[in-house]
């Protein structure tokens, strides 16, 4: 089974994350790495391919360092890595980047299987991997927390507050996996090494026959309007026990309507 | 709490040190910092507390992580240079000294003798499930009476037809009573002057036993053994053919030593990290503990001597994966660095006042770790003597 793998270079969230002049996230003055939640997917691809056969090949798009990510999921394990990456992309939105992706899909070839991450860290989005499938025609089976392979269907299962549901659907599919799907390895010294000699291409928007008019900033649907940082935390309430306190706690939760 | 081993930004900037690391060395560190903050320093306190390290298990983890005797070649090893190997020991001394000391145990010391000096068979036989961390070893040297002077011990080694027959006690053993193979240095009773020799020898052997050293201080995020052998019988082909003389023993200990050159700085970046946030976080006479000067002459000298203690490990990484390194080149690390780490230590401990104390914090941990690794692998003398005899020629160990 061979498997493409969406992956995002994204600012690290333990460091302090800025954007840039023009509102994009500045990725270039900060600590940059594999999105945490794309783990999971690349975890998944590397479990299916072990108990079977295939290859796993990750896609990114993002500038020079997003390299880096990709990078990551080879010396975790995976085969092959596209980088696109084109100045024209600049500041893209979740229409632009999924259109990227799908052509990028393409051009390496339908794949068995489709795996993202829940969202990226960064954006928090969550929209693109259903408008890859969209663009793509296939069946989008998202937010799963466990998932299987039999001959050509893949079932899925999403658990919900009430209630978890089984979806099953035809490959070649995309799904979507949580943080719940497994425990991601570590790169391994082995896979550190290995890593350097596995062959990563770097593509072009000209490589994908995408015009520049499609992608960037100024064609983005969406664009970040004004942004100002959290306000720090205020003082908690502290209820005195005057004998009341009991009624006051009771009060207190059901006006917040945490009961 | 949780205290996560942040990075000092400031203190890279100043140290500059990652312009002399390549970029795969550099993310093997960065792997396995993660891994120590995700499934080592949150436990570490409480295996240090408790005198209680599932190293069987750490083990495999290890094995996955392709850290145990990654700079050995074949058999399932890693090949790595020694740079790389010493900059993991950095990284796994950083979290804590004993879990450095499993991994060099196994693969310097243990894994190292076979691998040097043993038999195609012994090798095929161990060092694939030791590399995998399915296996693990021990190295037994140091005899309750002869430390310093291995030349002295009195476990034996006696012919019995083609077998050999075992008795004696080793003292301080590293992973002794959990170990599945113990390399065992003996004296044999096969004349000449080189009557030392290593044997290979499974702790299941009829005769092995593996006491563990409880009541100690220091390390006790590691075990350590006392193992006797009472008529122990092994097969003739248990000795390891290729060496003997201490020479044997001593070239593998020059191998862990060098990885302690790097390790030890692994501790005390952890220390001087910590107290530099502590030093900016707390407030004493209404100001950051960081701005009064005192504390600033601290952190300088910390950080000058952690910086030296880097370079001159990353140096004598040079010299081993170029020209090659000398014995007593690696003492002049295994010296410095042991003794400026512990004052580190030391230091921060200060600056972190009763909080130094507690293991919320690793700074006590760290520096009673280091009371043992100043100690192991040559004492701070033994290494004196060695720089002395190299310097002037003349012997004076006795
Ligand atoms: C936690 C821990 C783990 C260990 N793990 C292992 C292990 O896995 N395998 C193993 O074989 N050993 C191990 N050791 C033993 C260690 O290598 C010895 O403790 C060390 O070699 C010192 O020996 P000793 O303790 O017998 O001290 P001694 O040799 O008795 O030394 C006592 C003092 O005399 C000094 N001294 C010795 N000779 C001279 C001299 N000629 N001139 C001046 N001063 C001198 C020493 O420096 C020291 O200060 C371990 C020790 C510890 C603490």
């Amino acid at each position: 089974m061979n498997i493409v793998v969406c992956v995002k270079y994204v600012p690290d969230a333990q460091s302090d994350r800025t954007f840039s002049d023009d509102k994009t996230t500045d990725r270039a003055g900060v600590d940059g790495l594999l999105s945490e939640l794309d783990e999971y997917a690349v975890e998944e691809a590397l479990k299916l391919v072990e108990a079977g056969e295939g290859e796993v090949t990750v896609v990114t798009i993002g500038p020079d360092e997003a390299a880096e990510a990709v990078k990551k999921a080879l010396q975790m394990g995976a085969d092959k890595g596209v980088h696109i990456s084109d100045d024209a992309i600049h500041g893209s939105d979740a229409v632009a980047t999924s259109l990227l992706l799908a052509e990028a899909i393409k051009k390496i070839g339908q794949p068995d299987l489709i795996l993202t991450g829940m969202g990226s860290t960064d954006g928090l989005m969550n929209i693109v991997p259903t408008m890859v499938a969209e663009r793509l025609g296939l069946p989008a089976v998202t937010l799963v927390s466990s998932l299987e392979v039999n001959g050509s269907t893949v079932t899925g299962r999403r658990d919900g507050d009430t209630a978890s549901e089984t979806i099953e659907a035809s490959l070649p599919a995309l799904v979507s996996v949580t943080d719940q799907t497994n425990e991601p390895r570590y790169p391994s010294f082995k896979g550190i090494m290995a890593a350097k000699k596995k062959p990563v291409e770097t593509w072009s928007l000209g490589d994908l026959g995408v015009d520049a008019g499609q992608v960037g900033l100024n064609n983005a649907w969406v664009q970040v309007e004004s942004f100002e940082a959290r306000p720090p935390r205020e003082q908690g309430q502290v209820v005195t026990d005057e004998g009341d306190g009991g009624t006051k706690l009771a009060e207190f939760l059901s006006t917040h309507k945490f009961v | 709490m949780v205290r996560m081993a942040s990075r000092n930004s400031a203190l890279d900037a100043l140290s500059g040190l990652d312009s002399l690391i390549d970029a795969d060395d550099r993310d093997l560190m960065s792997m396995i910092r993660k891994f120590a903050d995700d499934h080592l320093r949150p436990n570490l306190p409480e295996w240090f507390d408790q005198g209680v390290v599932p190293a069987r298990d750490l083990a495999r983890e290890f094995g996955k992580l392709g850290l145990l005797g990654m700079h050995l070649e074949g058999y399932g090893c890693g090949g790595s240079s020694a740079t790389s190997y010493g900059l993991a020991c950095h990284e796994l001394e950083a979290a804590d000294s004993g879990i450095r000391s499993l991994v060099s145990v196994q693969g310097s010391l243990a894994m190292t003798a076979i691998h040097k000096f043993g038999s195609e068979e012994q090798k095929t036989e161990w060092l694939p499930r030791m590399a995998a961390g399915e296996a693990l070893g021990c190295f037994g040297l140091t005899e309750p009476d002869f430390g310093s002077d291995p030349g002295g011990m009195r476990t034996r080694a006696k012919r019995d037809g083609d077998d050999w027959v075992l008795n004696g006690t080793k003292m301080w053993i590293t992973n002794g009573s959990v170990a599945d193979v113990a390399v065992v240095w003996a004296q044999t009773d096969d004349g000449g002057r080189d009557r030392i020799r290593g044997f290979v020898v499974p702790t299941d052997s009829k005769g092995f036993e593996g006491r563990e050293i409880k009541q100690k201080m220091s390390l006790r995020a590691s075990v350590t053994a006392e193992l006797s052998f009472t008529d122990l019988r092994l097969p003739g082909d248990a000795v390891l053919p290729e060496v003997s003389g201490l020479r044997g023993p001593l070239s593998c200990l020059a191998e862990a030593r060098f990885g302690i050159v790097f390790g030890a700085m692994g501790a005390a970046r952890d220390c001087l990290e910590t107290a530099l946030a502590y030093a900016e976080s707390r407030r004493v006479f209404g100001e950051p503990l960081a701005g009064y000067q005192l504390t600033q002459a601290k952190l300088a000298d910390m950080a000058v001597e952690y910086v030296k203690g880097m370079l001159l490990a990353l140096h004598l990484g040079r010299l081993k994966d170029g020209p090659g390194v000398s014995n007593e080149q690696v003492s002049v690390g295994k010296l410095n660095n042991c003794r400026e780490a512990i004052a580190i230590a030391r230091e921060a401990r200060t600056i972190l006042a009763a909080n130094g104390i507690s293991l919320e914090y690793p700074v006590i941990r760290h520096e009673n770790n280091l009371e043992s690794v100043l100690t192991y692998e040559g004492t701070s003398e033994v290494h004196q003597l060695i720089i002395g005899q190299a310097l002037t020629g003349a012997n004076a160990f006795r």
